[in-house]
């Protein structure tokens, strides 16, 4: 289980998240809503270990995640606003070096692939495809060997609406299996029996 | 570990050698900054031969130095780094892959280069051979220490200036002990005491490095 505990967060002088306390269950879905700037993708980084939190404490399993930052990214997948891709590789190769990174078999790179719809551009570069495909090919890290813990920042910006099925399907069987996921999104990523969690526009 | 190191290493390495990769615009700074010297300074045969490992040695420093704003800057605007942060490997793996392939991409081409340089300059055999064996030792420091300036400073705009401010002058005793060994080679005086010296600088440079960097860029993405 992840749970935060007052956390708050300080950038420039001013409190970009105070007083945050929310628990994420196996198998839950938490979507954040709030304006622009009202923290969700700080709130994010800091669920990843990206941030350190000013105030509070983010636990899993009620172990603080500081106390092994190396265990806890084992445990997440993060995706945010950049797809982390080298346009001069081609989309394959993108996937392929995440999943040596991570130490996933690299069969499961075309699988992921044919599941997020690109099994026929592996060979193209990345630089050329569409900005809907790229978000894919960022996406498709997703497939590639479950971990307990999605962290997704905006998934559905630049995706049709064929694209938003295929994640929103991934996003499913990902907690049927027994997975977590916190997501940032303002449009209609329909998932069933997610828990809103409002930001509100600190003062 | 070595699963994630080794994927490091040949993906930028992939990218150094792949269309508009940094590999033959460093060789190519290094080459041009080096010839020109002769054409400013006049073809006298010895006097070119005596200011030769100065003028290599400073090119190697310069052509290092081009790469090193991109060393971490790309990985950052395009998200990697972040991922490469909470991929569950220590900082300092990610760093060390990311050295090792810059001195394979950077350092190394210019060993390789540098005999042709030397001859080009008037350097006796036994200078070029030193120049080479001095370069060897003496890059990947280089790449070591403008690892901790690329993280010091990613996410600057305009990062490359600052880091050669930073940088050049942790360089000083690399250049020294480099340039110096290949005069001493020239005068036919014994050059173990200089190789020593940059071979302990380079086992120093390791961990300051590899730590000094990791430690930079989280600070960075944080």
């Amino acid at each position: 289980m992840l749970a935060t505990e007052a956390l708050g967060v300080i950038r420039g002088e001013r409190a970009v998240l105070a007083g945050i306390d929310l628990t994420v269950e196996a198998g839950e879905a938490l979507v954040l809503r709030g304006p622009n700037g009202a923290g969700k993708s700080t709130l994010l980084r800091l669920l990843a270990g990206l941030l350190a939190p000013a105030t509070g404490r983010i636990t899993w399993d009620g172990r603080p995640i500081d106390e092994d930052r190396e265990a806890h990214g084992r445990r997440l997948r993060y995706a945010g606003h950049g797809d982390a891709l080298k346009f001069a590789l081609t989309a394959w190769q993108n996937l392929e070096f995440w999943a040596r990174f991570e130490g996933t078999p690299v069969t499961a790179v075309d699988t992921a692939l044919d599941r997020l719809g690109l099994g026929a551009l592996g060979d193209l570069p990345a630089g050329i495809l569409s900005a809907g495909q790229k978000r894919r090919l960022g996406l498709a890290r997703l497939a590639l060997a479950p971990r307990p813990l999605w962290l997704l920042d905006e998934p559905t910006v630049s995706l049709d609406a064929a694209s938003v099925e295929v994640l929103a399907g991934l996003i499913w069987e990902h907690r049927a299996a027994g997975g977590m996921v916190v997501v940032a999104t303002h449009d209609g990523l329909a998932l069933p029996n997610a828990r809103t969690f409002t930001l509100e526009k600190a003062a | 570990m070595t699963g994630a190191f080794l994927a490091i290493l040949r993906r930028d390495l992939r990218l150094a050698f792949a269309q508009g990769g940094s590999v033959g615009l460093v060789i190519g700074f290094f080459v041009i900054a080096a010839t020109l010297f002769p054409l400013a300074a006049g073809p006298e045969r010895q006097e070119l031969a005596r200011v030769a490992p100065a003028v290599i040695w400073i090119g190697a420093l310069l052509a290092t130095l081009l790469s090193l704003d991109r060393l971490f800057q790309a990985d950052l605007e395009d998200g990697s780094l972040d991922l490469l942060m909470v991929g569950g490997q220590p900082g300092s793996v990610v760093v060390f892959a990311k050295c090792m392939a810059h001195w394979l991409s950077t350092g190394l081409p210019l060993v390789v280069a540098s005999p042709l340089l030397g001859i080009l300059l008037g350097l006796e055999p036994a200078s070029i051979v030193m120049l080479a064996k001095t370069l060897a030792l003496g890059t990947p420091t280089l790449s070591l220490i403008g690892a901790v300036g690329a993280g010091l400073t990613v996410g600057v705009r305009r990062a490359g200036i600052l880091i050669a401010v930073l940088v050049l002058p942790l360089y000083v005793p690399v250049l020294i002990f480099g340039a110096g060994a290949v005069n001493l080679a020239g005068l036919g005086l014994a050059t173990g005491p200089s190789l020593a010296l940059l071979g302990a600088i380079l086992l120093v440079s390791l961990p300051v490095g590899t730590l000094g960097a990791a430690a930079a860029l989280r600070l960075a993405v944080l």
